[in-house]
């Protein structure tokens, strides 16, 4: 257990110090002259002289040779320094630190709403005996997942803050205010979860320990619920890594409909800006969450599916298997 | 995690390589007889060839109609005039917020411009960015992964690494980076949206590379002295290529949805040109008394969506095992 829990948690430093790197070179190379387009791209472009570029470029240290100045980004990024906002002058961190609770706020609910709402679609899907109402819910998914996130967040706002006004259509009225961004944020995890576990439960459905049960006199309900369930749960989880992250790329889009402030909101404003360092900031923060669900949910197998520890290749195997 | 994803494209993809094996072997027994009653001219074989195809066709009327709306989009965007004679440009000011009718399908917009047609024209924009990022997904994925493949070793440890990093960033994330690095405009938000999807590119292409590359029929060739570029040109590529373009078609509806959601932020062509996503964007100021703006264009990127879905799930199997 000891070994499998200190494998994992290398890899996920590993990911994370390459995640860095990769967003270091993205932002501040690919660019060609990172100071001329953090502040040259702005509406001050003519009042920046030569002489004031080179400055700034000493002052970023863009003058060193390109190895001196990755390790000196990278060692003050491990002291959770990522430098200052280009715009606002404040620090990375801090500033991130500042929109996080409502973000999460936001992200949580749309997580929640994606795992209730995708388990009882898969869940009805592969209960019900009617064929047109199964071909129905399992068409509902990929609906979902064909639908932009702008699009959906602007229809709700009509229809139920300009129609009927039962939700606020922009900023933050408490919970009420909460509700269409996070319907908004949850439909492309909805989907794929409900997508994943449907398909987990059918495939479920023909192990022979759901004819032991049978057998035994266990209903529908106890068999889907205790024993395919469990079973189809696994993939699911592994999904939920990847819906943790695309939550937070997707409060962009939704934070930006909605007026919200947030993590979103700051990274959309930030790329308008060429704000490089807050720009990397949000990158490796989107990496870190995603690094720290998978962490989670990897440590979570072993409590789910015991077969996992006994071999950890085997159990993995398994894993795939099932997805 | 990532490993388990992996598993599991390889898993649907080693099962679709079989169903094509399978559906090809049944083809050959079913068009059997009919060969043998007119070896020569092979007449008989087209007919039953043509009624097969017409059979599943009418099976299918949602392909029929994503077939029909795909091709709609591709001749807007070559030739808009052919669908709408309206200039996207010119307004009638008198004419302005006018809702859906028989002579302005998608009514009209604040300067009195035909909605209609602004999105046929937009489709070209739209059109050409998700080639291009479909594309640049497609070529770098495709070499990433054929080079991890063929090369072996520490470059191919060091490339899916790489990979992997890839993976770890929220793609919408990545987007926003590369954004920030290249700047604004279509075909910039489209190469960002592209190479935040080569990762899975990637790894099906290396996926396919080494399932192929100790075929007895690649060692064939090497041992009858073909050099390796000549193998790998004639003969991995065009065996490992097919489910890396069953792929490309999936990631189509994707890439749509991507580049409509950078291109509603702003980054994508400037405002006068009708672009979907800045379409959409600019009707949400007018979302509480012209709905049709916001909605109607939003509806044309989810249909297309939809369609393309539609063909690539049809092309992914459906099709080859109907035969």
């Amino acid at each position: 257990m000891r070994r499998y829990v200190a494998g994992r948690l290398a890899q996920a430093v590993g990911v994370l110090w390459a995640a860095y790197t990769v967003s270091f070179f993205v932002l501040y190379y690919l660019p060609g002259d990172p100071v001329a387009a953090m502040f040259g791209g702005g509406a001050d472009a003519a009042t920046i002289n030569p002489a004031q570029l080179d400055e700034l470029r000493h002052r970023y240290g863009f003058d060193k040779p390109v190895i001196v100045q990755y390790f000196d980004y990278l060692g003050k990024a491990l002291r959770g320094d990522f430098g200052n906002s280009v715009s606002s002058g404040r620090s990375v961190s801090s500033t991130l630190g500042h929109a996080l609770p409502q973000t999460f706020a936001l992200a949580g609910a749309a997580l929640l709403l994606s795992v209730v709402l995708g388990g009882a679609l898969a869940i009805s899907a592969s209960y019900t005996r009617r064929r047109w109402l199964r071909q129905a819910l399992l068409s509902l998914p990929s609906l979902g997942a064909s639908l932009p996130g702008f699009w959906v967040g602007l229809m709700l706002i009509e229809l139920f803050s300009f129609r009927v006004e039962w939700f606020p259509a922009f900023g933050h009225g408490g919970l009420r205010g909460l509700v269409l961004p996070a319907v908004t944020l949850a439909v492309p995890g909805t989907a794929l979860l409900a997508q994943i576990l449907a398909k987990g439960l059918v495939a479920a459905l023909d192990e022979p320990y759901v004819q032991t049960a049978q057998s035994k006199g266990a209903s529908r309900w106890r068999i889907h619920l205790r024993h395919t369930l469990r079973n189809a749960s696994l993939p699911a989880l592994t999904v939920l890594g990847l819906i943790g992250g695309q939550l937070l790329a997707n409060a962009v889009v939704v934070e930006t409909v909605f007026a919200r402030e947030g993590l979103g909101r700051i990274t959309a404003s930030a790329v308008s800006t060429q704000d490089i360092p807050l720009v990397q900031g949000v990158v490796v923060f989107g990496a870190l969450v995603f690094v720290v669900l998978n962490l989670i949910i990897d440590l979570a197998y072993p409590l789910l599916d015991p077969r996992i520890i006994a071999s950890p290749r085997a159990g993995r195997a398994i894993v795939g298997a099932g997805a | 995690m990532i490993n388990e994803l992996a598993g599991q494209t390889e898993v649907t993809v080693d099962r679709d390589a079989d169903a094509d094996a399978d559906a090809q072997t049944h083809a050959y027994s079913h068009a059997d007889p009919v060969s043998h009653t007119d070896p020569v001219s092979g007449q008989p074989r087209r007919a039953a060839r043509v009624n097969h195809a017409a059979r599943f066709f009418v099976r299918r009327p949602g392909l029929v109609l994503s077939i029909i709306l795909v091709l709609l989009v591709v001749v807007a965007a070559f030739w808009p005039g052919g669908l709408s004679a309206r200039d996207p440009l010119r307004g009638h000011p008198a004419n302005s917020f006018r809702g859906p009718s028989r002579s302005h399908w998608f009514g009209t917009d604040a300067l009195g411009r035909d909605e209609y047609s602004r999105v046929v024209h937009g489709a070209q924009l739209s059109l050409k960015a998700t080639l291009i990022a479909v594309a640049v997904a497609f070529v770098v994925g495709a070499l990433i992964g054929l080079v991890a493949g063929c090369a072996g070793r520490w470059i191919e440890s060091l490339l899916m690494r790489f990979v992997d990093v890839l993976l770890s960033i929220p793609s919408l994330l990545l987007s926003l980076a590369l954004v920030t690095a290249l700047g604004y405009g279509t075909v910039k938000v489209a190469v960002a949206v592209g190479i935040a999807s080569v990762a899975a590119f990637a790894r099906v292409m290396r996926a396919e590379v080494l399932r192929v590359r100790h075929a007895t029929y690649v060692e064939a060739s090497r041992s009858c002295g073909g050099r390796w570029l000549f193998v790998l040109w004639r003969h991995v590529l065009p065996n490992a290529i097919g489910p890396v373009l069953v792929l490309a078609t999936i990631d189509f509806g994707a890439a749509i949805l991507a580049v409509s959601s950078l291109s509603y932020l702003g980054y994508g062509a400037p405002p006068p040109a009708p672009e979907w996503g800045t379409l959409v964007a600019t009707g949400r100021n007018y979302l509480s008394n012209a709905w049709w703006l916001t909605a109607l264009p939003g509806l044309t990127i989810v249909a297309t969506v939809l369609a393309t879905n539609r063909i690539s799930r049809a092309l992914d199997g459906e099709w080859v095992r109907q035969r």
